[in-house]
């Protein structure tokens, strides 16, 4: 499989921004016809490395041969040139054009003035999709389309240009499972084919599952490259993160205390009349940890907004959400929070910090009304210094700097379990919703928020758990609800929620079920 | 610390390019920039007079400026400091008249200056309404605001309030005037400088001390930095919102303090000249910071008069083109380092 020429070949390939060293003389061989997986934590250089082997970035030194040939991009038009394709994470596809247009867009086959032919271009193209198992409707406008299947435009469009090499990033974030079968069968395909893939991933089951060799990468250095036949979860763990990791956390069984959020019949339609909740129910104890499993976009972002007070007022709601005989729908966020409800949304920057802020001023971000913190018209900044001190080293979050830096220069883990280490110690905790508490975190994080989750919840509090990570949600779960088109559709009690964690992947295609 | 240093150095920059290229145009004109800067000067920092218009004229400039900066904080851009002075002045004159001459000073000058306030708050809150209700672009309303309020005051000076045959109302009465700066010091520059410019760096320190120390100051700043976030936190951006620009429009509208308790005494025809536009100057130059934000204005402050002083020289126009250049330079600049920042 692998003789003559390698597909790409990266030597000592160093590149650093100001004092960080993003890549530290990394040397990476992917092989022709293979799936090459590239793991590593946030920050540990991954996407510097794909972003210079697609010419986005130029390396400080080292050199790259692709094909046997030396070369030197200046743009990705040249790295594309070379046969190199990458998928981001975020689509670059315009939602307004046909999956046709959006594919030749940018290497559009006539000149300036030649009118192009857009009938026999989508011939081609779905030509080219059947023959790769990527069926499209090469005439449907992009934003008719679903996650999965833009994602199939973006594939195409390398494959469009002809690359050898296709530079995947996090490709299977935002699919749901079988999606992601689906995903990786086109992808074993096009390796055999001859064509090469680099995968970029943090999900070592998806990286044993579908790639030939795997290379490692902690703190901008190359930890090792390995065939994957010859690698173990744990292994690529402890080779990540550099030590020993508890791949999960423990979670003692616990009686649940009395009810305390009671949805019934919860329905919600958007203003512009899409319904995102069908009459969703559930109920959730104190002491527990409900673990609502399901494909983003069916409904989780709506239930967010509901239990904290921010959903569009010009929206159709019906049903009840009750905490303790108030209805949460009514009240707005102040009101929720003085309940002793606390969110951690999805988009952590977006909605849960203000970056520009100083760690300290982000710490009160939310809890700026309590009163322990005020002092005059302002607030009371030794003992704010004090408290963020104290809970910097609880939660063992590590600023960058001295003092009080902005928050935005902490990392992605540091900056949730900031959030997290908020929100934990909210006076009169009742009810945590958490959403996608570890996205963008890295191992070790996650290993730590995890453990603070379950300690929460043997203090009593009610936690509501939103994730897309299947493995999250059933490590951490007293019971499981399905999510799919706005409901629970099934529920998994707590019998089989232990009993599933015993059993691993089979209990993770078993609700993978109930959710698609 | 690079990023802290480029906040100072891209006024800075900006400030001497465009100096650079009024001299050059100075120089094309035919005069010599040294001479005219030279005239310039001497004719503003040579005499008691000239001091006192330079300070008189920064003193307008610090108001409309924070009044500028103050709903910049929400990303309310306030267009309509111009409207909002001259709302502000209006009422502050029409005050005074109405108020008899004997009153005490100490109530006939914060009646007249909460007047002011007043005016000019509800006229900001007009463009916050909007905005917060329905969606209208900030810039748009308080510009056509602008047109309203110089029309509105227009009619009513010609039509109702002026003395006949002039363009500007009835003097107020002795007590809600503020003392003008000769007689708070015993000089005799004879400018129209007055106590106000006192008023001005405490509203300024005011502000600052609001936006930096208060915990409404640290709502408003979350709610202009991060609104989405803000509502999940429990903060009422929408209430944020109207907030900053009345507060906005309470500062411009209190530049009537300077303009008509310190110096006119009455309300009168292109009384303004424009100085809530040179407020939006004043702002960006400081970076909407207050305490910085009194040394823009004085700088504008300087240009306006000693641009007036060397119009034999040079065209007085020509002191616009180096305002107008000056924050060019520092918008073009900042989105050049935030390009080559997330680059």
């Amino acid at each position: 499989m692998q003789e003559g020429y390698a597909a790409a070949r990266l030597t000592e390939i160093s590149k650093s921004f100001g004092s960080f060293m993003a890549n530290d003389r990394v040397s990476l061989t992917v092989a022709r016809g293979s799936i090459h997986a590239l793991v590593g934590e946030n920050g540990a250089g991954k996407s510097t490395l794909s972003n210079i082997l697609y010419g986005l970035l130029k390396p400080d030194s080292g050199s790259i041969e692709v094909g046997g040939r030396k070369v030197a991009f200046d743009s990705p038009r040249q790295a594309i040139g070379a046969g190199i394709g990458m998928v981001h994470q975020h689509f670059m596809l315009v939602p307004t054009l046909t999956v046709a247009e959006n594919i030749v867009l940018g290497s559009e086959p006539a000149g300036l003035f030649r009118p192009l032919s857009m009938r026999s271009l989508e011939r081609e193209i779905a030509e080219l999709s059947r023959k790769h198992g990527m069926e499209v409707d090469p005439g449907a406008k992009l934003s008719t389309l679903s996650v999965g299947e833009q994602q199939r435009v973006e594939i195409l469009k390398l494959l469009y240009r002809k690359a050898s090499i296709l530079i995947l990033d996090e490709p299977t974030a935002v699919l749901s499972p079988p999606e992601t079968e689906r995903l990786f069968s086109t992808l074993r395909s096009l390796a055999a084919e001859g064509r090469s893939v680099v995968l970029i991933t943090h999900k070592l089951d998806e990286v044993l599952a579908v790639s030939d060799t795997v290379s490692v990468m902690r703190r901008g250095r190359l930890a090792g490259s390995l065939p994957t036949a010859s690698a173990s979860h744990r292994e690529l763990a402890q080779m990540m993160v550099g030590r020993e990791v508890l791949l999960r956390t423990e979670n003692p069984p616990q009686e649940p205390g009395r009810l305390l959020l009671s949805i019934d019949r919860a329905s919600y339609g958007t203003p512009d009349g899409r319904q995102r909740l069908q009459e969703l129910s559930l109920k959730l104890c104190a002491g527990e940890v409900y673990g609502i499993a399901g494909v983003e976009g069916n409904g989780q972002s709506e239930l967010l907004a509901l239990l904290d007070g921010t959903w569009e007022r010009n929206g159709r709601f019906s049903g009840s959400i009750e905490l303790e005989g108030r209805q949460l729908h009514e009240l707005g966020p102040t009101e929720i929070a003085d309940l002793g409800v606390s969110t951690i949304p999805e988009d952590r920057l977006r909605s849960a910090v203000v970056p520009e802020f100083g760690i300290a001023e982000n710490l009160l971000f939310g809890r700026h009304r309590e009163k322990g913190f005020h002092r005059g018209p302002g607030f009371d900044r030794e003992r704010l210094a004090r408290e963020t001190q104290r809970l910097l080293s609880a939660y063992d979050v590590r600023p960058g700097g001295d003092g009080n830096p902005p928050l935005s220069s902490l990392s992605g883990g540091n900056q949730q379990k900031l959030v997290l280490a908020r929100e934990l110690e909210r006076p009169g905790l009742k009810l945590l919703v958490l959403a996608q508490p570890t996205r963008g975190v890295d191992i070790g994080a996650i290993e730590q928020i995890h453990r603070r989750i379950i300690e929460a919840r043997l203090r009593g509090v009610a936690i509501l758990l939103v994730s897309s990570e299947l493995e999250e949600v059933i490590a951490l779960s007293t019971r499981i609800g399905c999510l799919f088109d706005g409901a629970i559709r099934h529920e998994f009690g707590e019998e089989e929620v232990r009993r599933g964690r015993i059993e691993g992947s089979g209990f993770e295609k078993e609700i993978g079920l109930h959710i698609t | 610390m690079s990023r802290k240093n480029l906040r100072l150095l891209v006024p800075l920059m900006s400030l001497l390019i465009a100096l650079a290229a009024g001299s050059a145009i100075i120089a094309a004109t035919g005069a010599s920039p040294a001479e005219v800067f030279l005239r310039m000067a001497r004719s503003t920092f040579g005499s008691g007079y000239g001091i006192g218009q330079v300070l008189f004229r920064a003193t307008t400039l610090v108001f409309t400026g924070l009044a500028v900066a103050v709903p910049f904080k929400v990303r309310l851009f306030n267009i309509g400091a111009e409207g909002q002075l001259l709302a502000g002045s209006f009422a502050a004159a029409l005050c005074g008249m109405a108020l008899p001459a004997a009153l005490s000073p100490i109530v006939g000058i914060p009646a007249a200056l909460l007047a002011a306030t007043a005016a000019g708050a509800l006229w900001a809150l007009a463009a916050g309404w909007l905005k917060v209700r329905h969606g209208v672009n900030e810039v748009i309303s308080t510009i056509m605001l602008n047109f309203i309020a110089q029309a509105v005051t227009g009619y009513l000076l010609t039509n109702r309030f002026a003395v006949p045959s002039t363009v500007h109302t009835p003097p107020m009465g002795e007590g809600s005037c503020l003392p003008g700066i000769d007689a708070l010091l015993g000089l005799s520059w004879h400018s129209p400088a007055n106590l106000s410019s006192l008023l001005a760096v405490a509203v300024a320190g005011a502000t600052a001390f609001l936006l930096a120390r208060t915990r409404y100051g640290y709502t408003l700043n979350a709610a202009g930095l991060n609104p989405e976030g803000s509502r999940h936190a429990g903060i009422d951006t929408d209430a944020r919102m109207l907030g900053a620009m009345a507060l906005g429009g309470a500062l411009a509208g209190l530049g009537a303090g300077n303009l008509v308790l310190g110096y006119k005494h009455w309300f009168e025809a292109g009384l303004t000249t424009g100085a809530g536009f040179m407020g939006i100057a004043v702002a960006l130059l400081a970076g909407a910071h207050p305490v910085w934000l009194l040394l823009s204005a004085l700088l504008f402050g300087w240009l306006d008069y000693g641009g007036l002083t060397v119009n034999t020289l040079v065209p007085k126009e020509l002191f616009m083109i180096v305002q107008a250049l000056t924050i060019l330079c520092i918008i073009s600049f900042r989105g050049i380092s935030s390009e080559s920042h997330s680059g």
